[in-house]
């Protein structure tokens, strides 16, 4: 987006709280706000707010970067910093994680805040209710802010539904994948030597690739996967990913008697990673509560049939596809089933998609971000 | 009238351990086993401290004593996946082994090679595997087995029979109270059914005394003097011949370390043991033949040493073991009938009862992790190695019969 955003004109100073070196953007300027390496994050609760702690919420500036907060007041002090020398025409803040400092460079500099919602607190949670500090800088981010971006319909809903936002600040911008980034790419068909081993024998191999974690609907996955056994015995799926909840997954697997039918990769990245859409037949997302689902279009992008929850915004904008409650593990295996079972079905969905992916554009979404910001500027929204 | 005694059986066994063996190795590498990292699934390196730490000084400690005192006896089961391990890295244990059998003094008793749960699986695939350890026997050691222990000590009535139907002199199974009642462990019985096989009873809380609660120095009774378990078994014998105790070898020197002073203990304790006029030492097939039957007990639900609950259940339990078996166990008649040597050895080491004990999850609810050892992160881990290892078994299969995956 930033890359399609430059592209179109605007002069971007994209801050990001760690450091390293970043050898393929040079479309703007990146500044790492602490020393952290970029994969820190994930073990300070930046995905799972569950780790973050009550009291941190206006606790003074410390050196000390050890959790999340920490890093987040960082972040702020350094944005603060950033703008005193140049000020910004628009301040885009995305998510909880630079909220803080978004409000803050508004109060600062008068430049207008865009809030871009990629996911919620209530996304993150699943079933289950968040954590009310995130909430609680989720809901005066978006308070202050003078326009939110929400990634789909769902987002919007949530944000004007659960965060009493007017409909009217809310616009719906939806993603759209970088196929450039992607590349060429030749699949050797040896990564997952014994699953392509299978599917010459006839089976179809089901993946999601995700962090296993309550927010994805796993569960539901796993026993609509079963069921979906009971009536095709040639099925597998491929659980690539790691996270907290692949323990009980494992067990469930077991207890559903299909433990011999799922594998679990554990953490992939790089050819691993792109393997696993490689071999795949079928995709599914079963999130409870997605904002948008970009693994979507990269697993179409992958010549996958694609089965996403009604839950998932992804779906928004894709229609050769299947889709499901997150709950309703009977219609997920009556679709596992029926492409399974039909070549016929899974070409017209698989070529179908590939059409539709292919018309999103993030060159779309920066049209729409400087249109926006431009409107700011005009005071067309006042 | 025979002299009072006791019967000491320790068991010996190591596992092959399976390796962290991924989705990625599946279809590629076959080498479940050969674990090298600095963990404890590299079976080299516990072997290694094992023999360090237990089965040399115990060994030297036996020879010993076996010297010193001519009543004293041992017997010992010792698995063929243990055997094979000493072969490759530790060939003066299994050396020290054979001089102790030498004396004549110390009999090895039978069991499955594989400490496999097989007779609950499979009884072809069991006896097979009994055969196996027979032969290994005799041809290591020159003498054939008289007495059966089933794996974990995993005993029922129809084991009895089928104990008794081969001639075995004895059998050994866990003394357990809502078993016995009212009866006393320390008498010689016989299964419902069975014509000669006898069945000795493991006297649980006199072995146990020095098998677990050794070193926990919570115990009242801590520290244990030799002369105060001496004078415990003296009463125990007095309203039963004989008293069984059945551990675990490495008992000595790696459940309870040397520091404990648990090698001393022994010694002295079969010292004084040794210097009583009115009693002795028997060995398992010994008390088979000294004794008369006291009576009959039946268990026709399966009894093994393990837990308070002496079931199947650390090995059985939740629905990740049994899955595990039953996959392992469906194999069978494929790998059999492939002759592929290499893969049924795979197969067969696969069924050591240890790999399912690593899945267990028992302990999540008492909170004990210390009670279920485990070279594993966590039981998911242990169960998802083996799946993998499952699957590519399965894929190995198919070269033979082209039967397919068939299963995923």
């Amino acid at each position: 987006m930033s890359k399609a955003l430059a592209t179109q004109g605007a002069s971007i100073d994209f801050v990001v709280p760690y450091t390293a070196s970043h050898p393929n953007i040079s479309f703007m300027r990146v500044h790492g706000a602490t020393p952290l390496g970029p994969i820190h994050k994930n073990g300070m609760g930046a995905y799972d707010s569950a780790g973050v702690l009550k009291d941190a919420l206006h606790r003074k500036l410390s050196k000390n970067l050890s959790t999340i907060r920490d890093v987040q007041a960082r972040y702020g002090e350094f944005v603060e910093e950033l703008i005193a020398d140049s000020a910004p025409d628009a301040i885009h803040a995305h998510d909880w994680l630079t909220m803080e400092a978004g409000m803050k460079a508004k109060d600062l500099t008068g430049a207008p805040l865009i809030v871009h919602v990629h996911a919620t607190e209530f996304d993150r949670s699943g079933e289950h209710t968040g954590n009310p500090i995130v909430h609680e800088i989720e809901q005066q981010g978006l308070l202050m802010a003078d326009r939110i971006i929400a990634v789909s319909r769902i987002t919007k809903n949530i944000i004007v539904e659960r965060y009493n936002i007017p409909a009217d600040k809310v616009e719906v911008v939806h993603n759209a994948l970088d196929v450039n980034e992607l590349g060429d790419y030749h699949y050797d068909l040896r990564t997952y030597k014994y699953l392509e081993h299978l599917k010459q024998e006839g089976f179809t191999v089901v993946a999601t690739v995700t962090r296993f974690t309550i927010q994805k609907g796993l569960v539901h996955f796993m026993k609509a996967a079963a069921r979906a056994c009971e009536r095709y015995d040639k099925l597998v799926f491929l659980l690539a990913g790691d996270g907290e909840q692949r323990d009980e997954l494992l067990r469930l697997s077991a207890d559903l008697g299909i433990a011999d039918k799922v594998f679990f990769t554990g953490f992939v990245r790089g050819k691993q990673w792109r393997d696993a859409y490689c071999v795949a037949d079928i995709f599914v997302m079963s999130s409870v509560s997605e904002p948008f689902g970009l693994t979507a279009l990269e697993a179409a992008h992958h010549d996958n049939a694609l089965i996403i929850s009604k839950q998932s915004g992804v779906g928004e904008v894709l229609h050769s596809i299947f889709r499901f409650d997150f709950w309703d593990t009977e219609r997920l295996a009556d679709q596992l089933v029926g492409i399974a079972a039909s070549p016929t079905l899974k070409r017209e969905l698989t070529e179908g998609v590939q059409r539709e992916y292919a018309q999103l554009s993030w060159d779309d979404v920066a049209e729409r971000c400087l249109g926006l910001y431009r409107h700011l500027r005009e005071g067309a929204y006042a | 009238m025979n002299q009072r005694g006791i019967v000491l059986y320790l068991h010996v066994h190591q596992p092959w351990r399976v390796r962290d063996y991924s989705v990625f190795d599946t279809a590629y590498h076959h080498d479940y086993f050969d674990g090298n990292a600095g963990n404890d699934r590299n079976n080299r390196r516990v072997l290694e401290k094992v023999a360090e730490k237990s089965y040399r000084p115990m060994n030297a400690l036996l020879e010993t004593l076996l010297e010193r005192h001519p009543d004293f006896k041992v017997s010992l089961s010792i698995t063929g996946t243990f055997i094979e391990q000493c072969e490759r890295w530790a060939p003066d244990v299994l050396e020290s082994f054979q001089r102790l059998t030498a004396t004549g003094r110390v009999e090895i008793v039978a069991e499955t090679y594989y400490h496999s749960l097989a007779f609950f699986y499979s009884r072809e695939e069991f006896e097979r595997q009994v055969d196996a350890h027979r032969e290994k026997v005799q041809s290591l050691f020159g003498v054939t087995p008289t007495a059966f222990r089933n794996t974990e000590l995993a005993y029922n009535d129809e084991l009895a029979k089928w104990a008794d139907a081969k001639g075995y002199k004895a059998v050994l199974a866990e003394g357990w109270d809502p078993v016995l009642e009212w009866r006393s462990p320390n008498h010689v019985y016989q299964a419902p059914g069975t014509a000669r096989t006898k069945l000795l009873l493991k006297n649980y809380r006199l072995s146990d005394d020095v098998a677990f609660r050794f070193s926990n120095q919570d115990w009242q009774q801590w520290p244990l003097a030799s002369g105060t378990y001496a004078h415990w078994l003296d009463s125990a014998t007095q309203n039963g011949p004989l008293v069984n105790l059945f551990m675990d070898y490495e008992t000595f020197g790696e459940h309870q370390w040397a520091d404990t002073g648990i090698f001393e203990f022994f010694e002295r304790f079969v010292g004084e043991w040794a210097s009583r006029e009115d009693a002795t030492f028997y060995s398992v097939s010994e008390a088979a033949d000294a004794f008369e039957v006291a009576g009959e007990i039946s268990m026709p639900r399966t009894v093994t040493w393990a837990d308070t609950e002496r079931d199947l259940t650390a090995w059985l339990g939740n629905g990740m073991q049994q899955e595990a078996l039953r996959h392992l166990y469906a194999l069978e008649h494929d790998v059999m009938r492939s002759g592929d040597l290499q893969l049924i050895s795979d197969w067969r080491n696969l069924q050591t009862s240890d790999h399912v004990y690593y899945m267990c999850t028992k302990w999540f609810s008492d909170g004990d992790v210390h009670a279920y050892f485990s070279p594993y992160d966590s039981p998911y881990d242990a169960f998802l190695y083996f799946m993998n290892v499952i699957r590519d078994m399965r894929y190995r299969l198919m070269a033979y019969h082209n039967t397919g995956g068939g299963h995923g």
